[in-house]
């Protein structure tokens, strides 16, 4: 009885919490903003989602914390929940009613109202969101009742509706490229989000390929070396022909995105030495970007005209200038340590943009007006083949081979003699010159060599844009850059391309939520630093220090050999 | 000529005047052992040899050879290693990487990989744990891991900072077996301990540390039976 009790008042409060998280999304202005945003063409759309989600993941959580366990108890408690949720919901749209909410709060409009009332009636329509809460709670008890192979499927071919659904702008923005090909499609979507038909088509693929692959194990072992030399090899030419066909595939949007993303690739890759590798943090990276863009624009522009050479001439002297700045801003701070050090190269950044910006270097660096006019690469041999790289997709592709070479070099310094010295720096400066390694050396390498990646990235930039200017060279790209390592795994290499993907990629995929867009971002952000704080895709020895459970359990103190001494 | 020589250097932390004319020697083969309570100076003497301070006054000579116009790194190539206060190994990397780093200054690396099986001889559990983070160790294995890493560098004199602290009197023992098992195989070891008496009982020779001042020197037997160390570091009365 008592337990039963306890049971009761625990639905009672998840599903008081999933009305409040409804009111507050409502309130803020989502629920209305998406109500449009369909997933399934007139049928769900996002802002629907939007309160059916919490009522639902309430009702989940009070299934889940139930201590009576019996099916129907579970219906009940269920509905409990639902019931409350939808109580609060109607609450809202009472007190709307009776007193002006708008004068505190903008988005409680009659619009809102309208839509929990599905359009309809205030009262009948408000008992039809009622039941509709209920009943989608009793369906989420009645999931969480199923046969687990049969949960699995359901929950897959649901999770791909919403996910294919909520892109079905991009995919279809996509599919435009495809020329004929994407007449196979078409059925799938309709304006901007799945077709009825579409989304009954992919649930059955999705969730029958789940129920079939349930219990079947995941890939078979390859034991044999010459077989797993073959799949190794075949998976990577795999790879590289996505990665050639990618910019076709995906179309010219896509492209620009793949060019930002890739930029920051190179970026993090360098400043992942810095930062990860040697564990000196450095704010002001974003200098030598601007120094090797720089660099390019004085050496080729035409408007200004002093060199008008060709962007290979200047490429190489763009990449000395980075690595030369690197150690120069290396000399100075080899002493500071940790916030300090932060703090000295954050200014040297800014110092790096005032002086492009400022008046005095006009005539040289043109200033707010910055440099236009700079030479595209040029590739192939001149008489017999050549082509002038301008488009996204074009530089795609350099962007591409950038990041092979650079990437391939991180890979070989992370596993040389000096990727250990540096890391034993990071750990214990003190103890690593004790050991005999040359602190001043070992830090100046880091700093140079992560200065040449990123100016490499620089140059890169200037011929994407063609054109740069000061404000491009902002603070907030160091940031983003860190930010970037930090959501990837500080150290980890793989884990620099999963954080521009994420950091950098993620925000331009969510355009569809628009000025919600860092709302959804944010939130995301924090589930991941929550859920993975090492970072997405860690290195492996740091995974093993934040998750303790995963280390071999630590012996006993004692020696063996000594205990019975 | 001693190994080592240490004649009446002055250390200061800015103006805090920590070490007070200290001297001392080091013969060839022996095991030399500092003590004193805290604060007396003995890490400070110890960082002061291996350059990672510089004596204002005095100076330090080893093999012969005045240190003073050397680097901290180029100080450990003439052979001078340190086991560090507190362990410090490198937390985040194996045991296998800990020990590279060790050798680090050193070339020939036909003897290092010799010199890895000996120190693997002497620390058996290390071997086993050569590919896990240093970082999740046992204490005494972290304390097993900075003196091998010392090791590695093949020093001929071993400066070891409190290796006892924090472990379970088994395990104490162990180490101590260690440092005299080192010793015996040639290395030259000036111990700072509070675990005096264990100390006492493994030293040829030892020094009493008292806030920056050396005040009695004797051998290691007739310290621990002199009455004023049994009362002030080996708790007798
Ligand atoms: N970095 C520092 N800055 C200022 N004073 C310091 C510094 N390090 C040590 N001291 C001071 O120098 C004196 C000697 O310190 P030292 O660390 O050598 O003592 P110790 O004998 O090793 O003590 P313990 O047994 O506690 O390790 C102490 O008074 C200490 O406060
Ligand atoms: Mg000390």
């Amino acid at each position: 009885m008592q337990n039963k009790y306890t049971d009761w008042k625990q639905a009672l409060r998840s599903g008081l919490l999933g009305g409040v998280i409804v009111v507050v999304l409502s309130l803020i202005g989502i629920v209305a903003a998406f109500i449009n945003t369909y997933v399934i063409h007139d049928v769900i759309s996002l802002g629907e989602l939007l309160i059916l989600g919490p009522v639902m993941a309430l009702s989940l959580t009070a299934i889940r914390k139930a201590t009576n366990k019996q099916p129907g108890f579970l219906l009940l408690t269920a509905a409990i929940s639902g019931l409350a949720s939808g109580l609060v919901i109607l609450a809202l749209a009472g007190l709307g009613q009776v007193i002006n909410l708008r004068a505190m709060f903008l988005n409680a409009s009659p619009d809102l109202y309208a839509i929990y009332a599905y359009q309809q009636a205030p009262i009948p329509g408000l008992l039809l969101r009622l039941l509709v809460c209920v009943i989608v709670s009793l369906l989420t008890a009645g999931f969480t009742l199923l046969p687990a192979r049969i949960k699995t499927a359901l929950g897959q071919g649901l999770l791909y509706i919403v996910v294919i659904g909520l892109m079905g702008r991009l995919i279809t923005m996509m599919l435009s490229n495809w020329g004929f090909v994407a007449i196979l499609f078409q059925w799938m979507f309709a304006a901007n989000s799945l077709s009825l038909i579409g989304a009954i088509v992919l649930f059955l693929l999705t969730a029958g390929l789940a129920y079939w692959r349930y219990g079947r194990p995941k890939v078979k072992r390859i034991t044999d070396p010459k077989k797993q030399k073959v799949v190794r090899w075949g998976t990577l030419a795999g790879l590289g022909v996505i990665l050639i066909f990618l910019p076709n595939i995906l179309g010219l949007w896509f492209s620009e995105i793949l060019d930002n993303v890739g930029l920051f690739i190179l970026m993090g890759l360098g400043l992942n030495i810095v930062v990860g590798f040697a564990g000196l943090l450095d704010l002001g990276y974003v200098a030598f970007y601007a120094i090797g863009a720089y660099t390019i624009g004085v050496l080729t522009s035409p408007e200004l005209g002093f060199f008008n050479w060709t962007f290979w001439q200047a490429f190489p002297v763009a990449l000395l200038m980075a690595f030369i700045s690197g150690l120069l801003l290396g000399l100075p701070i080899l002493k500071m340590r940790g916030d300090y050090l932060a703090i000295v190269t954050l200014g040297f950044g800014e110092i790096i943009r005032i002086l492009v910006l400022s008046d005095w270097l006009k005539p040289w660096l043109g200033g707010t007006q910055g440099i236009q006019r700079i030479q595209r690469p040029v590739i192939g041999i001149e008489g017999v083949w050549t082509r002038t790289l301008t488009s996204q997709q074009d530089l795609y592709y350099l962007i591409l081979a950038g990041i092979i070479v650079v990437a391939f070099v991180a890979i070989r310094l992370r596993d040389s003699r000096l990727g250990r010295t540096w890391m034993a720096l990071r750990e214990d400066e003190d103890v690593a010159v004790a050991m005999g390694i040359n602190h001043v050396a070992t830090k100046l390498t880091a700093f140079a060599m992560g200065a040449l990646f990123s100016g490499i990235g620089g140059t890169l930039f200037a011929a994407k844009i063609g054109s740069i200017y000061p404000s491009s060279f902002q603070f907030l790209v160091s940031i983003n850059i860190l930010s970037l390592i930090i959501v990837g795994g500080m150290g980890s290499i793989p884990g620099v391309f999963v954080g521009a993907l994420a950091l950098i990629g993620l925000p331009e995929l969510l355009r569809e939520f628009a000025e919600y867009r860092y709302l959804f971002y944010g939130a995301a952000l924090v589930a991941m630093m929550l859920t993975k704080p090492e970072g997405l895709w860690p290195e492996a020895r740091h995974r093993l220090e934040l998750h303790e459970e995963a280390t071999p359990p630590p012996e006993a103190e004692a020696e063996p050999a000594t205990e019975n001494a | 000529m001693a190994l080592l020589e240490v004649n009446n250097i002055h250390t200061y932390y800015g103006n805090i005047h920590a070490l007070k004319g200290v001297s001392l020697k080091v013969e060839e083969g022996e095991i030399v052992c500092l003590i004193g309570g805290n604060g007396a100076g003995k890490t400070t003497t110890l960082r002061t040899i291996s350059g990672a301070l510089r004596p204002r006054e005095g100076n330090i000579v080893f093999m012969g050879e005045d240190l003073a116009k050397y680097k901290p790194h180029q100080i450990v190539q003439k052979g001078i290693a340190m086991v560090p206060e507190g362990r410090r190994i490198f937390a985040r990397m194996t045991v296998m990487e800990n020990l590279e780093m060790g050798a680090y200054i050193r070339k020939d690396k036909q003897k290092v990989a010799e010199d890895l099986e000996w120190v693997f001889e002497l620390l058996p559990r290390l071997k086993e744990r050569r590919r896990q983070v240093g970082g999740t160790l046992s204490g005494g294995e972290q304390q097993m891991l900075a003196t091998a890493r010392a090791l590695m560098a093949r020093p001929r004199l071993l400066l070891m900072d409190e290796p006892s602290m924090g472990l379970a009197p088994v395990l104490v023992e162990a180490i101590f077996d260690t440092i005299v098992k080192i010793n015996k195989e040639g290395t030259t070891i000036l111990l700072v301990e509070q675990n005096a008496l264990m100390a006492l009982s493994v030293a040829n020779r030892g020094y009493v540390l008292e806030t920056g001042n050396i005040v009695m020197e004797d051998t290691g037997e007739a310290l621990k039976k002199n009455p004023r160390v049994q009362k002030a570091y080996l708790g007798m009365e």
